[in-house]
């Protein structure tokens, strides 16, 4: 889940102001949703539509993260993100006075080096967007496709093949993703079935790399209460062929707010109780002036999986116009497998 | 220490009780550095106004995409060079007009502008959400607000295409003249939807991405960092040259000023410096207290004259900086701030003008004997040999100009020939009227003409510097008068001949102008629609703009100006074979009549015959003419939008009511032939207008040297008009024959100024212009402007000469009786 209000009200944020000063000049928007639909239960997700983007919404993501190893077992981390954020809802008009904004986010993560970057882009004129059929979204010569995954940044280029192996898994309720208890919420599906290959360019040398990936697709118009301060979120590849979502919603007046989706290695999708989960910080990293718990135990009862995570590179942090951390993370306790983190919010 | 004091004390109450010295010295001062720091001042500002106009897109290492031929760049080719990792940033870029009035309409796209790009952008005070959504904010600076009367969050309205502006917001980062809007915005107001003028690069792709060439072909071209900015520079160059000529000419004469009054004042004091050596002053001290006067009084008036330079520069600055965007589209701010930099360069610059305006009589006090008679009129002394001397400096320096003139290639040399013939003629002036005054004395019957003479010689050498002030003033009055006025019969001449239509008009787009052709084709009001298309090339680096253009009998054939044309030159031209080039293109690249001129296009080298040079008044980039549909056979991309209509004159405002109202803004700009004229025209007016003032200054500065030589060779000369006067000779006489003589050796100044003002025009228009400009105009000369000069002259000296008069009209002949004794 990438869905809830701090990003969406960050996404926001930095979509209309690019550098973090400039944010205070234009309170207004992140909270005027007049006009835009919100989730409601119930929808059936329809595909390829649902691939692509929601004008009636004011914003959402195409989300893949991967982890990857080098011939010699390296491990390394990737992200490639398109976020769509609309001052207005209404149909896709071409022209500069499409509402659209179009932020990109790229990482690489190793041991020792966490590269990224970031482009905008206005709606309207072709620089970036979301075709359905065939499905492809880009920003610049940045691309996701279902088949390709490319984007560079200072010392970075990388282009990877894709292959689904399992099907599309809708999470939280057939898609329709709770993330507070006041029913604030976002529609979210997965394509965590990915086999990726590929090469890495960085710092002028090339790195064959393979690994797992992970698409998440979510859209929404507003998220969560005022009070709700972040997120932890995981997506686990288990060496099982499982695959687990865990996220909780830091809420500075109320409980954490968990949720989670256990899908079996065929794709079957099956919905954690809230007290199924629970997340546990360790130990913590300051980065970037923040103190981030970087080190985890993640328990869920019901599957008895009691698993402690550590991050590839501790310092995974984006420093971008919307600040998170976000990169690989290895798992080791009942389960084995490797997986992402992402924190927002610190 | 204390002795140097004293002894500066001593000096300075001489300044008390000669207050009129005093003044003369300290207005030539202040002047002279009034006039060369308000020059500096707006030579200062404008260089600062280009380098921001050049650094607003290349910031932070960033560079610029251009079309290669000329025209917009369409906004396909943007999405497409993004799409391959090129890092761009759309910009588009137009003259608007606003109740008359041209700004800068400059359309960014703020998400991909590269930081760093300082053109004035959305800032933190205003915030990026504001200026992209609806209605978003025109942004300039606050000099722009107040130009325009204009308050924050109020919506201007355009002089045309019935649109208005988003909220104006003032942001102290804008360019000078600028209002910046969002892309979409300007493409709106513009009616140029998808079109830009350049690109912003951030910085090159990376190694991973493909090459320039292999995206967008040879449409684009990368225009290397600070070629705008030279560009702009060169362009100019030469305008600021002359500005910073005539500051410096403004300062010599102020320097000739201050000289006098020296020269002056050490003479009067030197049985006061006498004194003070015998009671015991050292030359030390004496030299210590000189100094610290020549010191104190530079600073002084050069304080003030900075001070004024100040007030001068901000006076004239909307007349430079209209002229400089008239010329060359160069944007200067309105504000000008003082800068501590030119403050002590101003101050620097009149302590080096007083040392050396002082240099003289400093030495010829210090080495003055302690137990020599005091000779206050010893200036005739060493007269002849110091006319030899100067006949000779006078000869060299015409040898200088000649030399200049003969091998000089550049305006620098230009302005040696200038500065040749102004030293050569202040230097012969003195020896001329030496010459003349003897010849007068010689042919003098009776003994009052024989003393006439003999003291307007003795008075010479002290008048001499007013007089030699005075006649650069004339001379540069005369010849610049002169330029300025076959300038501007030349310029209105042409203007005439170049627009030919009565109507011009630009449509928004290429489909537009189709519609709009379509259209007028069937009016029976029209006699004829020319259309019009341009690219812009660089021949040899030099910027050229190709028109195209229809050789329509009545309009061009008969009309359009020529300097030179081959007997088929508008046949050469419609077959597509022949060009016309402009006079500065075909002098600086050397070309003449039947050469071939190799312009580069998208399709290759394209070698074209030179059948005609026209002049192009004005223009600082080159120019070539062929036929339109030559030009967009080669230019394919070039956008075919604007066209010049022939009605009748009467009809003019109906066919503009008609198109308007049909097309409304689909028209980006229409006017008539009266507007551009009056445009031009005033632009005309703007450009000469701070030549004028200069010039004005330059008179009244030598009208107050005058003045101040008169003032203090009246007080003087009362010990030698005494025995005169004692002889019988009347005081009403005597006055009489004063302004006689001050008469005489003014017209007799005002006539070896004519020649010299003269060969100063000839200068002007056919070396310098040449060089600055690249066109020569025609030499004309205007008698009654002589004769108004003159009579110019004749006043200003009567006036100078006044004051002092009314003073010894004033002395009672008891006064006179006892500096007649005292004197004896």
């Amino acid at each position: 889940m990438r869905g809830s209000s701090l990003l969406s009200c960050s996404i926001a944020a930095a979509l209309f102001f690019v550098t973090p000063a400039l944010a205070q000049g234009f309170a207004g928007l992140g909270s005027d949703t007049t006009g835009f639909e919100k989730p409601v239960p119930g929808k059936k997700l329809v595909f390829p539509q649902d691939l692509g983007a929601h004008q009636n919404f004011r914003t959402e993501w195409w989300y893949v993260t991967a982890n990857l190893t080098d011939e010699a077992g390296a491990a390394y981390g990737v992200q490639w993100t398109l976020f769509r954020q609309a001052s207005a809802p209404g149909d896709e008009r071409p022209g500069w006075a499409n509402p659209n904004v179009w932020m990109g986010h790229a990482a690489v993560t190793t041991a020792t080096d966490h590269l990224f970057a970031e482009i905008f882009a206005r709606g309207g004129i072709g620089q970036a967007g979301v075709t359905t059929t065939p499905f492809r979204a880009w920003i610049d010569d940045w691309v996701f496709d279902g088949a390709k995954l490319v984007a560079s940044g200072p010392d970075f280029r990388y282009a990877f093949n894709l292959r689904d192996d399992g099907p599309l898994v809708a999470q939280g309720d057939n898609g329709f993703s709770l993330k507070s208890d006041d029913g604030r919420a976002s529609y979210y599906f997965s394509q965590p079935f990915y086999r990726i290959e590929g090469v890495l360019t960085l710092r002028g040398k090339e790195i064959k790399l393979k690994g797992l990936a992970w698409m998440d697709r979510e859209w929404s118009t507003q998220y969560l209460a005022a009070s709700q301060k972040g997120w932890d979120w995981f997506s686990l590849h288990l060496s099982t062929g499982e695959k687990l979502m865990l996220f909780r919603m830091r809420d500075a007046s109320a409980p954490d707010f968990r949720a989670g989706t256990w899908i079996a290695a065929n794709g079957a999708p099956q919905k954690l109780a809230r007290d199924d989960i629970a997340l546990t910080p360790l130990a913590e990293t300051k980065v970037a002036g923040r103190t981030l718990p970087t080190r985890w135990r993640l328990q869920v009862k019901s599957r008895g999986l009691d698993i402690e995570t550590a991050p590839v590179n501790a310092a995974s942090f984006m420093a971008t116009s919307i600040p998170y951390w976000e990169g690989p993370i290895t798992l080791q306790g009942s389960h084995a497998g490797k997986g992402y983190l992402e924190m927002t919010g610190y | 220490m204390k002795q140097v004091l004293w002894t500066l004390a001593a000096l300075l109450s001489h300044w008390r009780r000669r207050p009129g010295n005093f003044l003369a010295l300290f207005v030539g001062l202040a002047i002279a550095t009034a006039l060369w720091t308000g020059v500096q001042a707006l030579n200062a500002q404008a260089r600062k106004s280009y380098d921001r106009a050049a650094s607003a897109f290349s910031g932070g290492g960033a560079q610029i995409l251009a079309p290669t031929s000329g025209g917009a760049i369409a906004q396909d080719v943007f999405v497409k060079l993004r799409r391959a990792g090129w890092k761009v940033s759309p910009v588009l870029e137009a003259t608007i007009l606003i109740r008359g009035v041209p700004y800068q309409l400059l359309g960014i796209e703020p998400l991909t502008l590269p930081r760093g790009v300082a053109v004035g952008g959305p800032a933190a005070a205003t915030g990026l959400g504001a200026f992209l959504t609806p209605p978003g904010q025109a942004l300039a600076s606050p000099e722009v607000l107040r130009d325009l009367g204009a308050a924050e969050g109020e919506k201007i309205a355009l002089d045309y295409g019935n649109k208005t502006l988003p909220p104006i917001q003032a942001n102290p980062d804008a360019p000078a003249g600028t209002l910046t809007v969002d892309i979409g915005v300007a493409q709106d107001l513009l009616g140029r939807n998808g079109q830009i003028s350049r690109l912003i690069l951030e910085k090159p792709p990376g190694p991973g991405a493909p090459s320039l060439e292999s995206v967008v072909g040879a449409a684009l071209r990368l225009v290397p960092p600070g070629e705008e900015e030279a560009d702009l520079k060169r362009l100019t160059e030469s305008f600021h040259l002359n500005l910073t000529a005539f500051g410096l000419l403004a300062f010599l004469v102020g320097l000739f000023i201050v000289h006098a009054a020296f020269g002056l004042a050490f003479e009067q004091r030197l049985g006061m410096v006498r004194t003070l050596r015998a009671v015991g002053v050292s030359t030390r001290t004496l030299a210590a207290a000189l100094l610290s006067e020549v010191v104190l009084l530079a600073l002084f008036a050069g304080g003030v004259g900075v001070f004024g330079g100040f007030r001068l520069a901000a006076a004239l600055l909307p007349n430079v900086a209209a002229s400089l965007d008239a010329l060359y589209g160069a944007r200067v701010a309105g504000g000008l701030t003082l800068d501590p930099a030119w403050v002590a360069s101003g101050l620097a610059i009149a302590l080096v003008g007083a040392l050396v305006a002082a240099a003289g009589g400093l030495t010829k006090a210090l080495r003055l004997p302690v137990l020599a008679t005091a000779q206050p009129f010893a200036w005739r002394e060493a007269q002849q040999r110091f006319l030899w001397r100067r006949a000779l400096l006078a000869l060299a320096a015409f040898g200088a100009a000649l030399a200049a003139y003969a091998w000089g290639q550049s305006l620098y040399s230009g302005f040696v020939v200038l500065a040749g013939l102004l030293l050569g003629g202040a230097l012969l002036l003195p020896v001329l009227l030496a010459g003349a005054l003897r010849l007068g004395e010689a042919s003098a019957g009776g003994p009052l003409q024989n003393w006439f003479w003999a003291d307007s010689r003795q008075q010479l050498p002290a008048l001499s510097l007013a007089l030699t002030a005075l006649l650069l003033a004339f001379a540069t009055n005369v010849g610049v008068g002169g330029m300025v006025e076959g300038f501007r019969n030349t310029f209105v001449g042409w203007l005439d001949g170049r627009l030919a239509a009565e109507v011009y008009l630009e449509a928004a787009g290429s489909e537009e102008a189709k519609r709009i052709e379509n259209w007028l084709s069937t009016r029976p009001d029209v006699q004829a629609v020319l259309p019009g298309a341009s690219a812009t090339v660089r021949l040899s680096g030099w910027p050229t703009g190709v028109i195209g253009m229809a050789a329509h009998e009545k309009t061009f054939r008969d009309h359009f100006p020529m300097l030179e044309q081959t007997p088929d030159a508008w046949d050469e031209m419609k077959r597509g074979a022949g060009a016309l080039v402009s006079e500065q293109l075909a002098r600086r690249l050397n070309f003449s009549l039947g050469a071939t001129l190799d312009i580069p296009t998208p399709r290759g080298n394209w070698p074209v015959k030179i059948v005609g040079v026209f002049p192009d008044y004005g223009n600082p980039k080159g120019q070539a003419r062929i036929d339109i549909d030559a030009l967009t056979n080669h230019w394919p991309d070039a956008p075919r939008t604007s066209f010049g209509l022939r009605v009748a004159p009467e009809q003019a405002p109906r066919v503009i009511a008609a198109l308007q109202a049909q097309f409304g803004a689909q028209i980006a700009r229409i006017t008539d032939q009266a507007n551009i004229r009056r445009i031009s025209t005033r632009i005309f007016e703007h450009t000469f207008a701070v030549t004028a003032a200069l010039n004005t200054l330059t008179l009244v500065v030598s009208a107050i040297a005058l003045l101040a030589s008169l003032t203090t060779l009246g007080d003087m000369r009362l010990t030698q008009v005494a025995p005169v006067w004692a002889s019988g000779v009347s005081r009403r006489q005597l006055a009489q024959l004063e302004v006689l003589r001050i008469l005489m050796l003014t017209a007799a100044t005002a006539i070896v100024a004519l020649p010299l003002g003269l060969t100063l025009a000839w200068c002007l228009v056919a070396v310098v212009n040449v060089q600055a400009f690249g066109w020569r105009l025609p030499y004309q000369m205007f008698p009654w402007q002589w004769a108004e000069i003159l009579a110019l002259a004749l006043l200003t000296a009567a006036l100078a000469a006044l004051p002092p008069l009314l003073r010894f009209l004033r002395t009672t002949p008891a006064q006179l009786a006892r500096i007649f004794a005292n004197e004896r």
